[in-house]
């Protein structure tokens, strides 16, 4: 086990690097410039700002001291477009905005489609399993940009219930749409993979043998079924986390909340070179970490590995 | 230890949640049987009524995006970049089925839009974009997987562990984020040039999974009979790999690949809708939704109308993938 | 308790069919057997025959769709248990009829420690508080044989071989001294060293408790040491039921000589095995007539035209055959006038 975590590390520190080096190179290769206006800039001046952010050195020097900063301090430097700011500091800032959204989301997500898609298995073939598993379809084709804002048209602008987009601190009305909007994909994909797993569990022999012993269905459930039934939401906790990052993405930006994911975006339209590599590099540390996790969990809840 | 047998297992990207024991079993190298009673699989797929229903309301869509637009222009006349300019009072924007004096009309169902450009029409032209989007990009990621996962199969050893490890690896990469980088740093001049980049980026993020499917196919199916007949009739390795294995493998591919097609159309749409993806003149119905989100409050149908037009078609792709899967091999089902 | 004739389980005309794409299966098509209090009886058949269908009606097992009781009775001690509600039936379950399956890796829970899954059935049937249970359960273990029956009550299905899980889930199985032990193919996993220890295993506690066992198996020389009756089915009927001793020395039915002739007897001076030829058939589409006409090579044309009664040849042993008499007679027994 020990072993195991020990080599996933090894394999996550060279591909973080990896992330960062292939950003920076993109950037640099990428045509144009962050501050590129329409007009050109008279030479004076273009020299006068390469000179101040030091784009006038050689690349290897500017790939070199990105590389050892980020290292040594963790520090990604300051924003080109936010004047003065420092982009640990704007992460800092933004990072509580997505994570609460984005947990909210998730463990809406979870309580919702862990009991539905349970029902739906216990209930196969019942109009419960197909109507909720025609929901569960909607869910996974309606795109957030789009159930976002038709949840706004009708709770904020005509119903009047919710407030509209806007940030208000942490526990507010405000949080209500945007955690619906992102946890809605969610919440359809894990009904679905609950409702699989459960079937698949609910076939094998040991829940034969449950029942064999005379226990009640739902102890059947409660206690045999759901914990291997389980297994596969639980994998999908890694990628239910990139989908959450690019989720969060899009209803940040309707919503207009100041999070990691809209930073992100204008970052990149502004072609804020610190900025966006500051936060690529964030989000794949938090990613691959993540996975790791979730690997270790897996393999700890389940007694055939963590007992090798 | 699990994840090390099963990567599959731990990161299963959610275009396959729905079908994940399936890969884990087309991965283990299960084989899929009875693929080759194509008429079978068609009955099947008919008694399926959601299916049924996704693959009337795709054909309806793909044939009224084709065509919509050249039907509407010979009968009203309007092309989707039509701007009324002579007329101040066509150029704003119309709620559906109605004119310029508020009275009822068959012009515009869908109404127009700010400028006065019919809805329908574009909305017509936007759903060719995006499907067309979707179709192309999954031919690439097909492409691609397809050669990688039947050459990894089949050749095996350190050649297979060394590419399914490079997989391993992409495959934790949040490369959605690269993506939106890549777009943004890279925006093409021409609005043409702009698509080729999106089939390329986004081509490239489902490739992974499909090589993964074809490689356990191929590994199962490698070792078989008809292939041990072919090798002893002097077939060369190439032509083996693409004449044997690959068709045995176009059931789950095709699956697959239904399946992916809306994935790709989400995704390239919510990159155009933040900017990244198809620019303007061009339209698709990610573009269509984040001008119509400017508007929301006032002109509501902008958003509506390519939203729910996208959702329809989303919906009906995710069925029809669910019932080709249920139809092509019932022991690939597990729900 | 016992029913009037003191027997313990009567099954009386039990139909169980499943639907499936292909039609109905009926995987068991009228079947009547009893099981005397104390004995053993032995379903012997090959796969598809309908024995491990018939078990899981008795308890009401079977899975809803696709399968279906669709008539019959099934009377223990008194009580048709097709008529219970599904309370009264789960009450029956583990506590007065248990059972054992197969394959021990995949029926016992892989993510449960064994102590747990042991003390659930008395905490459930018996009422017993967490430390009775696990008492009982370690007392359990150690009557199978668990060897370090304490220590190892806390490892998990996974960490136990083949054998020593079977034991498992025959220690499980007893817990609460059901009367009636339902074993389903308990050996046809395990090596045939181990088979045999589990086999006297199950004797031996046979003894001890009194319980009455019914066990199914294909294999004709597990009946042989431990069974006092045997019913041999094939297509979901009943071919020929008997007392053990009277079936091996006596068979009145051609499919269980065949079956008979096919147990390899190392002191045979024929080096070929002999198998009965063709295959079992498709129970989706049984053709009129004897099901085993196709495969019996005692076939005349009657066989595939008209379905052969269930003759008595004696006072236990009754055969489905239109030759029964005369295969009876072949063996070397004498038929009781009908």
């Amino acid at each position: 086990m020990l072993r195991f975590i020990v080599r996933r590390l090894l394999i996550t520190i060279p591909t973080i690097l990896v992330v960062i080096s292939l950003t920076w190179v993109l950037i640099k290769l990428a045509p144009g410039n962050f501050y590129s206006t329409d007009r050109p800039l008279p030479p004076a001046v273009e020299k006068n700002i390469r000179e101040k952010y030091g784009l006038d050195k050689p690349w290897y020097q500017q790939y070199g001291k990105t590389i050892w900063n980020i290292v040594r301090h963790f520090d990604f430097g300051s924003s080109l477009r936010y004047e003065g700011q420092s982009v640990n500091t704007i992460i800092w800032n933004s990072l509580p905005v997505s994570a609460a959204i984005g947990l909210l989301a998730y463990l809406l997500a979870l309580l919702v489609g862990i009991t539905v898609g349970s029902i739906a298995a216990l209930k196969q073939n019942t109009r419960w399993d197909y109507g909720s598993m025609a929901l569960a379809m909607v869910g996974i084709s309606v795109p957030n940009f789009v159930l976002g804002p038709i949840l706004v048209l009708i709770f904020s602008l005509t119903l009047y219930w919710l407030p509209p987009s806007r940030w208000a601190g942490f526990p507010s009305r405000n949080l209500i749409l945007p955690v619906l909007t992102l946890s809605a994909l969610q919440m359809a994909y894990i009904a679905r993979l609950t409702r699989a797993g459960m079937l698949e569990v609910l076939r094998s022999d040991y829940i034969r043998t449950a029942r064999a012993k005379g226990l009640s269905e739902r102890d059947v459930v409660l206690k045999h079924a759901l914990r291997g039934g389980l297994m596969p939401v639980i994998s999908y906790t890694g990628p239910a986390l990139a989908f959450l990052l690019t989720g969060t993405v899009v209803v940040e930006r309707i919503f207009a909340l100041p999070g990691l994911g809209n930073y992100f975006i204008q970052a990149s339209l502004n072609r804020d070179e610190p900025l966006i590599i500051g936060i690529v590099s964030f989000i794949a540390i938090t990613l691959l970490l993540m996975n790791l996790l979730v690997d270790i969990a897996y393999a700890y809840l389940d007694p055939r590995v963590r007992y090798q | 230890m699990a994840s090390e047998k099963n990567p599959d297992l731990i990161h299963t990207p959610p275009e396959m949640a729905v079908a994940e024991a399936d890969v884990r079993s087309l991965e283990a190298g299960a084989v899929v049987r009875g693929s080759s009673l194509w008429r079978d699989a068609w009955r099947r797929l008919l008694k399926n009524k959601l299916a049924v229903f996704g693959l009337i309301v795709v054909v309806i869509v793909t044939i009224a995006s084709l065509l919509g637009p050249y039907v509407i222009k010979k009968t009203f006349g309007f092309t989707p970049d039509y701007i009324p300019t002579d007329n101040p009072k066509l150029s704003r924007s119309f709620p559906p089925f109605t004119g310029p004096d508020g009275e009822f009309s068959w012009l515009h169902p869908m109404g127009t839009d700010n400028a006065g450009r019919d809805q329908l029409a574009r909305v017509l032209q936007g759903g060719q974009i995006s499907l067309f989007v979707g179709v192309i990009s999954t031919l690439v990621s097909l492409l691609i997987g397809i050669t990688y996962g039947a050459i990894a199969g089949y050749f095996g050893g350190r050649l297979d562990n060394v590419m399914m490890r490079i997989v391993d690896v992409l495959y934790s990469l949040p490369y959605v984020i690269v993506i939106i980088v890549l777009l943004s740093l890279f925006r093409s001049q021409t609005p043409r040039g702009q698509l080729v980049l999106l089939f390329i980026a986004l081509g490239s993020i489902s490739w992974l999974t499909m090589a993964r499917i074809v490689r356990g196919q191929v590994l199962s199916l490698k070792n078989q009979d008809f292939v041990l007949a072919a090798r002893a009739t002097g077939v060369s390795g190439s032509r083996i790999i693409f004449r044997h294995l690959v068709p045995n493998t176009l059931g789950p591919v095709i699956v697959y690949a239904t399946l992916t097609i809306p994935q790709i159309m989400l995704t390239e749409a919510f990159l155009s809708f933040l900017g990244f993806g198809v620019q303007a003149p061009l339209a698709s119905w990610g573009s269509l939704a984040a001008d119509g989100v400017q508007n929301l409050g006032i002109f509501p149908w902008q958003l509506i109308f390519p939203g729910v037009t996208m959702a329809l078609t989303l919906f009906s792709l995710n069925f029809l993938g669910d019932g080709l899967r249920d139809a092509l091999d019932p022991q690939m089902r597990t729900v | 308790m016992t029913t009037t004739n003191g027997n313990l389980l009567e099954v009386k005309n039990l139909r169980t069919y499943f639907e499936t794409e292909d039609g109905i299966v009926k995987a068991v098509d009228d079947i009547s057997f009893q099981l005397k209090r104390g004995e053993t009886l032995g379903i012997v058949g090959e796969s598809g025959s309908g024995k491990s269908v018939t078990n899981l009606s008795i308890i009401r097992l079977v899975p809803d769709p696709p399968g279906k009781i669709v008539s019959g009775e099934v009377i223990f001690n008194s009580t048709d248990l097709l008529l219970l509600t599904n309370e009264a039936i789960r009450k029956i379950r583990g506590r007065r009829i248990a059972m054992i399956f197969q394959d021990p890796m995949t029926s016992l829970n892989p993510f449960m420690k064994i102590s747990k899954q042991l003390m659930e059935m008395t905490q459930l049937h018996l009422g017993h508080s967490k430390s009775q249970a696990y008492d009982h359960a370690i007392r359990m273990l150690e009557t199978v044989g668990i060897p370090d029956a304490r220590a190892r009550a806390g490892n998990y299905p996974h960490e136990f071989s083949g054998g020593m899980r079977q034991r498992v889930m025959i220690a499980m199985a007893l817990s609460c001294e059901p009367e009636l032990l339902i074993a389903d193919e308990p050996t046809t996993a395990l090596d045939v060293t181990i088979q045999a220890q589990i086999l006297e295993l199950i004797k031996k506690l046979k003894s001890e408790t009194g319980t009455s066992v019914i066990l199914i198996t294909h294999d004709l020389g597990v009946v042989a040491g431990m069974t006092d009756h045997v019913i041999v089915m094939y297509a979901g009927k009943i071919f020929e039921q008997a007392r053990t001793r009277e079936l091996f020395a006596l068979p009145g039915n051609p499919y269980t000589k065949g079956l008979l002739k096919s147990v390899p007897d190392p002191t045979a001076e024929q080096g070929k095995l002999y198998q009965i030829p063709g295959l079992p058939p498709d129970v989706a589409h049984l053709k009129p007539g004897c099901p085993f006409a196709p495969r019996c090579d005692h076939v005349q044309e009657i066989c595939h035209r008209e379905f052969p009664p269930f003759v008595q040849l004696n006072a236990d042993h009754y055969s489905l055959c239109h030759f029964a008499r005369e295969v009876y007679g072949e063996s070397g027994g004498t038929p009781i006038q009908p």
